[in-house]
């Protein structure tokens, strides 16, 4: 089967000017070589901490950021070769919901704007039809028909990411971005969030990319997840095998430093010296390697390529070559 | 766990604002003894951040008062005090820490600065003596080269950092209390682990007492003794850690509790709490959460509920407990 959305390599470097003029220039490496797939009906998690570079892996594949690496592959068809009407074409198959409900909703537009310019936009609807089509949207996600009428300030965070999802869903996409859509939501709300996005996937056959700095989120909403440590993949796989038989020393951290809700297996948290390392003066050889605690000598020389440990579960660590 | 170290008595705080009187606390009572870790949970808006802030008295006036209640801590009505009598308090016996230490610490001074004035302040000491306190207090909260952390400015550490150097400010001076508001909520779980680990070591270790606001109920699982469970500016639920995530008794804490994803449950149908927060403007009549709630019957919607005590212990306010155990 032929995957929905296929990246390859992807770069993005971003340039920080200092000194004199800004003539010194230095690369935030925010992404730096980063392969995936997702597959029909299918959720890739993308997890990792702050500042990991997994907002931009999202922004890369939507074409809102571009490549300085890499290619994307929508259906085989590659993003950067297209142009023009060509693009707009594809693009309106591809589609996000960001984390922050308040700031991407334009508090002056109606509801029946927000969600119905993408129609205009992609000359899908005019007139009578958008607002038809709107509506019916809305319905969809748990909203009524006489919110079309209603400005973004009259609804509560969760009702707000159900507009952002609407958007994202009326112009028909195959393809979704997640981006933190329930960060800034409480966790009564971000629960009807989450059954309303697989329920949406269930019953359209979507393609989720859900990012998430939150394990038990990313868990509960993959089949597949990629663990991103400073702007690498560093161990990917199916959901449960990838909790079940963590192989990354970072991945098995993360797990180990998660305060489950439950007082009964209360234990000590499994804690990493030190901060995450400033993506402008990257460790050489393993990037994880200051941190990590089974690092030995080669680690803080050659940096480890991601291999296929088990079938279908990849890890990018000397442990395993 | 000893006496009762903060007792709060029918706590009522409002908020004066153009749309309205927002009652963000209503009658709240609560305790902390002695060395205990008390975790506050509750969504946004809630009121527990309010609640924390009553205690210090520290809320903005206006638009913010003080409405009812008595604040006794080691006895003593905190809201009784005079000013100079409170600030003796602050800092002294009761500390604070917040969620963003980036926004509590001020930028254009030294950690070393900023610290040792707090505890030049608050303790009879000279320079030399206070930077010895410093050192020793950064070595405990587990700060790699705590000299140099003292020369540096807020924004030259990290955030996790910053929060260590937070906590070793506000034990530095030996309160009995620690009110800590969502301090870990701004920084990563590898992050969070250090920083919980290292305030629970010290803290335990010198039976300091703790009122831990959370909205994160693993947070609370992990660290807690006793949880107080708040929805809309009243306290819902109190039981110890065990009991309340063994056997909640609130529909809203049940409801919390299955609606948050967990790693062993895989992708299952999360359940969910319908509806959202209400206002606290103009909150529901009778038990704040009944149009929310699964359970509702004749009573709710008129009249609020008492503190019923199911299990010994174990305080819940609602009208389905009100004939001993029911369900």
């Amino acid at each position: 089967m032929e995957p929905i959305i296929a990246a390859r390599d992807l770069v993005k470097h971003f340039p920080i000017r200092q000194g004199f003029l800004g003539r010194r220039v230095m690369h935030l490496k925010a992404v730096d070589g980063v392969s995936f797939h997702v597959n029909r009906g299918e959720t890739l998690g993308l997890v990792g901490e702050s500042g990991c570079g997994k907002t931009t892996v999202g922004r890369l594949l939507l074409n809102l950021l571009g490549l300085d690496g890499g290619s994307v592959h929508f259906k085989g068809v590659e993003l950067s070769a297209l142009q023009g009407r060509a693009l707009r074409e594809v693009r309106r198959h591809l589609q996000v919901v960001f984390q922050d409900p308040h700031s991407s909703l334009d508090p002056r537009m109606l509801v029946k704007k927000i969600v119905g310019a993408p129609l205009e936009v992609n000359g899908l609807a005019r007139g009578a039809e958008v607002v038809r089509r709107v509506k019916a949207m809305l319905a969809e996600v748990g909203l009524n028909e006489e919110h079309v009428y209603r400005y973004p300030h009259e609804f509560s965070g969760g009702q707000r990411q159900r507009i952002g999802i609407a958007r994202a869903l009326i112009t028909g996409p195959e393809f979704i971005v997640f981006d933190e859509p329930t960060s800034a939501l409480d966790v009564s709300v971000q629960a009807q969030i989450l059954n309303l996005a697989k329920d949406l996937q269930r019953r359209h056959g979507y393609a989720y990319l859900f990012i998430s700095h939150d394990l038990s989120v990313i868990r509960h909403m993959s089949h597949r997840i990629a663990v991103m440590y400073l702007g690498i993949i560093v161990e990917s796989g199916g959901a449960e095998e990838l909790f079940g038989e963590p192989l990354h020393p970072y991945t098995r951290a993360l797990i180990g430093a998660l305060p489950q809700p439950d007082p009964a297996v209360r234990r000590r948290l499994s804690t990493l010296p030190g901060d995450v390392p400033s993506p402008v003066h990257l460790p050489p050889g393993c990037r994880f390697h200051p941190r990590c605690p089974e690092a030995f000598q080669i680690c803080s020389r050659s940096a480890p390529g991601l291999r296929e440990v088990k079938h279908g579960h990849w890890a990018a660590c000397h442990l395993y070559s | 766990m000893g006496a009762a170290l903060l007792e709060i008595r029918d706590l009522s705080v409002q908020f004066f604002t153009y749309q309205g009187v927002v009652r963000a606390l209503e009658g709240v009572s609560l305790s902390v003894a002695e060395g205990e870790i008390l975790g506050l949970v509750g969504e946004t808006g809630c009121g527990k951040s309010v609640l924390a802030r009553a205690v210090l008295r520290v809320i903005a006036e206006p638009p913010g008062k003080i409405t009812a209640g008595r604040v006794l801590f080691k006895g003593r009505d905190l809201l009784a005090l005079d000013r100079r009598q409170m600030r003796r308090i602050r800092g002294n016996e009761i500390s604070m820490i917040f969620q963003e230490p980036m926004s509590s610490l001020n930028p254009v001074f030294t950690i070393g600065n900023q610290m040792m004035e707090v505890v030049t302040l608050h303790q009879r000491v000279g320079r030399d003596e206070a930077r010895g306190i410093c050192l020793d207090m950064l070595r405990q909260v587990k700060m790699p080269d705590p000299d140099q952390v003292l020369a540096k400015y807020p924004h030259e550490l990290s955030g996790g950092m910053l929060q260590r150097a937070m906590i070793a400010m506000e034990l530095s001076c030996r309160p009995d209390l620690l009110l800590a508001d969502e301090p870990t909520t701004a920084l990563d779980v590898t992050v969070q682990a250090q920083v919980l680990t290292i305030l629970e070591e010290l803290t335990r270790s010198r039976g300091v007492a703790v009122l831990f606001i959370s909205h994160d109920l693993g947070v609370i699982a992990q660290l807690c003794d006793r949880v107080a469970v708040m929805y809309a500016g009243k306290i819902v639920e109190t039981a110890a850690v065990a009991e309340l995530f063994a056997a909640p008794r609130h529909p809203y804490t049940r409801g919390l509790l299955q609606a948050i994803p967990r790693i062993g449950r895989g992708r299952e149908e999360l359940a969910v709490i319908p509806g959202s927060v209400p206002g606290l403007v103009d909150p529901p009549p009778g038990c704040r959460f009944h149009p929310r709630c699964a359970h509702r019957f004749a009573p709710c919607d008129r009249q609020v509920p008492a503190l019923f005590e199911p299990a010994p212990g174990h305080h819940v306010a609602c009208h389905l407990y009100a004939s001993g155990e029911s369900r």
